[in-house]
């Protein structure tokens, strides 16, 4: 039982990553509202970012900047920093598209709450079922 | 014939029809030069088969490959007696048929001509291949090309009745053909590196037991063409198309098609040897015995002259099943013989019933009464065509049963002697009333003003095909010698 | 003088990156269409000369900036991806030769450019992902791809593309992610990005827990983008409402790319050993691509609407693939490339043939499409011949198609399985002659002109359908290079 906590708190850094990914996830899906759902994959996106941000950290290890002249440092990974940064762009860029998606329905709908629109494609589908049948 | 001069027949045999058909669209806005045309690339084609016949009898095999069409798949033809045979009744019988399909369109003033007879040639074209193939692949490619070429025929009418009828058509002949026929093939091809058909066969050695019953189940029902029985509902209801497309297709070319394949499948993918042995082909016996049985007592109750011919087809197609079945030589020649006597017979009846349907607007046969005295050739050859088709002599269809009857009782099947028997006394049963009441019974009342022979483009190919029937009877050894070194007998 | 033939790889990706933001500059809609035309027919030719240069077995390696593996980015050409390569690109040089079609409402006359340079990136990103042999550059090909298509999707004439798009950028995003997660799991363990130095150092730390997550996670990330049952939820809706095109491009590429990516990964990098015989994920694959070939084919025949239904016949279809894929043998990922590269040729004409029915009609709805047959003659004709393709008449590609997977199937001793892609093939009978009927049987509207499509959309159609029966019948060179692509990939391991 010690040994469970002492490991979960030893890699307290993928604990955060997991609580971030699933509250992500959970407002991606369960929002009804179309910009939260663009925030939620936001936050599922940070998680991953914290993910390998984290698994650079090498124990021990300095800021990866390379010291002139002494060949017994021990740094820290930067790839997965530098992989990140294109991943944050990603992300930037999806977001962009999310947000930019959602305002186009808004003006096509009149609303950016999920039920609210289904029902209105529900409504049109009826009416051209029954009223304009031809 | 030089072996240059068979090829290029051979090629010509195949695609004159296909000339036929661009032909037939071009041609679309003059009829009679339209149907001219028909004629002649009919008689074209038929005398390139013809030309066929000397070498082939002589042991040629003329044939043709054509470039890999899939890595170790080609296309090839190559003409063998019983393919021969098909192509010659396929394409003797279009030239006869299409002479009656204009006296009937012409008759009934049917719309759509052109893409009728193009169509129709489109299927004979496709008949051929199925006739001169020489490997699996190739049969198959032209076997569903003829089952899509005849689709619009038994539409033809366009009515919500024949939509039904295709979809029944085309349902039942395409799911047989890819869940049975295709399975077949690919499981052939996976225990034989070739797929080419070879006398003798060539799947002797490489499968046996259940298994070779499975696969050989798969090929029967997989040909749904034959028309066996659960699958046999596709005929009665491509009834529905104008009666040229059920005489020629329903009555000689798509069924035939298909009980050829049955026997090709039979002689040169299995061997007679291998289908005799250990009792493989018992369950396939049993089951065309089943279909003969059961077709023919449908045919009893049917007063519809279409169905009942449509019931008696699928009762005659088993004979040809069976004698592949019995797998001895006797029987498989009557088989052979069979697809020729039958295509003769019952391509009779069928033009007599479209006869009587344009002429008289009759379709049931308790309407026939006393129509004989008014319509005395066509039901005299309507007379003469039954009697072919139950077997007696002296007409064509007495050759064949006598074969299958004989390799019955060769094989040690006197129980299948007795179905073959029975069967003829059930046709007698079935068809014989037919002429009865139309010599015999007198007309209804007042209907004596409306019914005359019917016009000429219908009534030459309908005493045609009925002399055929009578002639073929003292021609029969020319059949047999074509088709003895096939089936393995002394010619 | 620099030798051009040395940077093709590059040259691959290169050529519609720039061209996109070239779009830009260039206004008037002709001209552009022009530039894009010339700019996707440049990278078919491209792709053609590295197949003809990889199909031999010399494996291409193109490095950035002269970095060798595994410090820098490399690109890597061999038989299985430029197969891809040439699929992708053709198909983008015949689609966009037409033009975006009916997006008027969306796209305001004079903005089509945008369309374009929307359409060159998402070229970019596919063949990027085709082309790569790092993994995080697959993950931002993938997701430059998958943006611009979300953004193509939008511009189709209905609102609810809009909704359709969003839906698909969420899951699509959702699944991108979890391929990095996967990546980032991979990375941890064997300190690499590089193909092919993973797939080498996996030999060592394969058998941890971490890289059996990485896996899962790879699987199911991949699996969103190539709609593998049940994560198709996006394709139906994004198909049917984007442009047609647009559908026609889609179908035919994004999802062959995901199908490549996962036998990259899955045979090319965890290796066969580890994926088949270890963790045995054909024992998933194969009943989810037969609920598929099965579920989509019904789900097909219920349509009303022309687009959806060729969406559902894609779930159905891309069924056929991973079952190729599930049969754990070269054999079969071999027949799954075949059927790559002919379901590109089929449902391309078909979603061009949509194109050309909006184009007169202004809709896909079947009911709308009743005699059409007299009405279009020439797009009715390439529907029936693609319709028959789809079903596997011999003589068409579907043939070529359905006769490798039952083979592979049947070498592998699966009767049944067999049986079940005969059976589901029969199905795409029922549609597709339902379409038929209504096409040839149905009577048309008064007042609907007798006017087929414009020629600049019937040349595309027609050369896809024509395609479709030529190497149907001549298939002799498509199936070779499936099956030297399979025998590579098995064979290196890479």
């Amino acid at each position: 039982m010690m040994k469970l906590a002492e490991e979960l708190i030893a890699h307290w850094n993928y604990l955060a990553v997991i609580a971030l990914m699933m509250i992500g996830l959970y407002i991606a899906i369960s929002s009804g509202n179309l910009v939260k759902k663009v925030m939620g994959v936001n936050v599922f996106q940070a998680s991953v970012i914290l993910l390998y941000v984290s698994m650079g950290k090498v124990s021990g290890g300095t800021a990866p900047i390379l010291i002139e002249g002494r060949t017994d440092v021990l740094y820290s990974n930067p790839i997965p920093h530098v992989l990140m940064l294109t991943a944050i762009v990603v992300g930037v860029a999806s977001t962009a598209v999310g947000l930019a998606l959602v305002v186009r329905v808004q003006e096509a709908y009149g609303t950016v709450e999920e039920d609210e629109i289904v029902k209105l494609d529900r409504d049109e589908d009826l009416r051209s079922m029954s009223g304009e049948t031809n | 014939m030089g072996e240059a001069a068979q090829t290029t027949a051979l090629i010509w045999a195949m695609t004159l029809p296909l000339l036929g058909a661009v032909g037939v669209v071009a041609l679309g806005r003059w009829p009679n030069l339209r149907d001219s045309w028909t004629v002649a690339v009919g008689l074209a084609t038929f005398t390139a088969v013809l030309g066929l016949v000397s070498p082939v009898m002589a042991g040629a095999r003329p044939s043709l490959g054509l470039p890999d069409w899939m890595p170790g798949l080609g296309l090839g033809f190559e003409v063998e007696p019983l393919g021969l045979l098909f192509g010659l009744v396929a394409s003797g019988l279009w030239i006869l048929t299409s002479v009656y399909g204009f006296g009937y369109m012409r008759g009934h003033a049917e719309k759509n001509q052109t893409r009728f007879f193009t169509c129709f040639a489109v299927a004979i074209a496709a008949a051929l291949g199925i006739a001169f193939a020489g490997d699996l692949i190739t049969l198959f490619l032209f076997y569903e090309i003829l089952t899509f070429s005849t689709y619009p025929l038994v539409t033809h009418a366009g009515t919500e009745a024949a939509l039904k009828a295709g979809r029944v058509y085309l349902g039942i002949l395409v799911s047989t053909s890819v869940l049975f026929l295709l399975l077949a093939i690919l499981w052939t091809a996976s225990l034989s590196d070739t797929l080419q058909f070879t006398p003798g066969g060539f799947l002797p050695g490489k499968i046996e037991g259940p298994s070779a019953v499975l696969l050989l189940l798969l090929f029967s029902y997989g040909v749904g063409k034959a028309a066996l029985m659960p699958f046999h509902r596709w005929l009665p209801a491509a009834m529905v198309a104008p009666t040229p497309v059920s005489a020629l297709l329903h009555a000689v070319a798509v069924v035939k098609a298909g009980v050829f394949t049955v026997l090709k499948i039979a002689l040169y993918v299995f061997g007679l040897d291998f289908l005799a042995a250990d009792g493989l082909s018992d369950l396939l016996m049993a089951i065309a015995a089943i279909t003969i049985l059961a077709a023919s007592i449908r045919a009893l109750y049917l007063d519809n002259l279409k169905a009942r011919l449509a019931y008696s087809t699928i009762s005659q197609l088993s004979y040809i099943v069976l004698g592949a079945a019995i797998a001895v030589p006797a029987a498989a020649m009557g088989a052979g013989m069979h697809i020729l006597m039958h295509a003769l017979g019952k391509i009779t009846l069928f033009f007599v019933a479209g006869a009587v349907y344009v002429t008289a607007h009759k379709t049931e046969v308790s309407q026939l009464d006393g129509i004989g005295r008014r319509m005395p050739f066509t039901f005299g050859a309507f007379c003469i065509a039954s009697f072919s088709i139950i077997g007696l002599p002296p007409f064509g269809g007495a050759w064949s049963k006598w074969f299958l009857v004989t390799g019955a009782f060769e094989a040690g099947q006197p129980w299948m002697a007795l179905v073959f028997m029975a069967s003829s006394l059930l046709s007698i049963a079935y068809l014989m009333p037919i002429v009865i009441r139309a010599f015999f019974k007198p007309l209804p009342e007042g209907a004596k003003d409306e019914m005359n022979e019917a016009n000429w483009m219908m009534l030459l190919p309908i005493c045609a095909t009925a002399i055929l029937c009578f002639v073929i009877f003292f021609y029969a050894d020319g059949v047999y010698r074509l088709l003895a070194p096939v089936v393995g007998l002394a010619q | 003088m620099i030798d051009l033939s040395f940077h093709l790889p590059a040259l691959q990706v290169l050529l519609p990156l720039i061209g996109a933001p070239l779009c830009f500059l260039i206004r008037k809609e002709a001209l552009v269409r022009a530039f894009t035309l010339s700019v996707s027919v440049g990278c078919f030719f491209i792709s053609l000369a590295l197949l003809g240069r990889v199909i031999d077995g010399t494996v291409l390696v193109y490095e950035f900036g002269g970095w060798g593996r595994p410090f820098g980015i490399e690109y890597r050409v061999d038989i299985l991806n430029a197969l891809v390569l040439v699929i992708v690109s053709a198909m983008a040089a015949i689609v966009f030769s037409v033009g975006p079609g009916q997006t008027r409402r969306a796209l305001p006359v004079g903005r089509e450019y945008l369309f374009y340079s929307a359409a060159l990136l998402c070229l970019t990103g596919l063949l990027g992902v085709s082309i790569t042999g790092d993994v995080f550059n697959v993950f931002v090909f993938l997701e430059i791809s998958s943006l611009s298509s979300y953004i193509l999707i939008s511009m189709g004439q209905n609102r609810r593309a809009l909704m359709a798009a969003f839906s698909y950028l969420v899951m699509g995003t959702i699944g991108a992610t979890f391929l990095l997660i996967g990546i980032g799991f991979l990375y941890q363990m064997t300190g690499t990005l590089n193909m092919v130095d993973m797939a080498e150092r996996l030999q060592d730390v394969g058998q941890t827990r971490t890289i059996l997550v990485a896996l899962a996670f790879v699987v199911v990330g991949i699996s969103t983008k190539l709609a593998v049952f049940p994560l198709h939820q996006w394709l139906p809706n994004a198909y049917s409402f984007a442009p047609p095109l647009v559908s026609a491009f889609l179908a035919s590429t994004a999802t062959k790319v995901a199908y490549y990516l996962l036998i990259r990964f899955c045979i090319g990098i965890f290796g066969f050993g580890l994926v088949f015989d270890q963790v045995g994920i054909q024992k998933l694959l194969l009943p989810l691509s037969i609920a598929a070939m099965f579920l989509g084919s019904i789900a097909a025949i219920y349509q009303t609407e022309f687009k959806r239904l060729l969406a559902y016949s894609s779930i159905a279809q891309i069924g056929y693939m991973t079952l190729g894929l599930s049969l754990a043998s070269e054999a079969g990922v071999s027949a799954g490339l075949i059927h790559v590269f002919n379901h590109a040729l089929m449902k391309g004409a078909l979603f061009l043939v949509a194109a050309c029915i909006t184009w007169r009609l202004g809709g896909t709805d079947i009911a709308v499409m009743r005699g059409l047959g007299q009405r279009m003659p020439l797009t009715m004709a390439a529907m029936v011949v693609a319709g028959l393709a789809l079903v596997g008449v011999p003589g068409t590609v579907g043939f070529v198609s359905k006769w490798a997977l039952v083979s592979a199937a049947l070498d592998q001793d699966m009767l049944f399985v067999a049986f079940l892609i005969m059976a589901s093939s029969l199905l795409a009978l029922v549609y597709v002659w339902k379409l038929v009927e209504v096409a040839y049987f149905g009577t048309a509207e008064p007042g609907v002109e007798k006017k087929d499509a414009p020629l600049r959309l019937l040349v595309p159609t027609w050369i896809l359908a024509g395609a479709s029966i030529y190497f149907g019948i001549f298939s002799g060179y498509a199936v070779d290079v499936a099956n030297r692509a399979a025998a590579q990939i098995f064979g290196a391991g890479m």
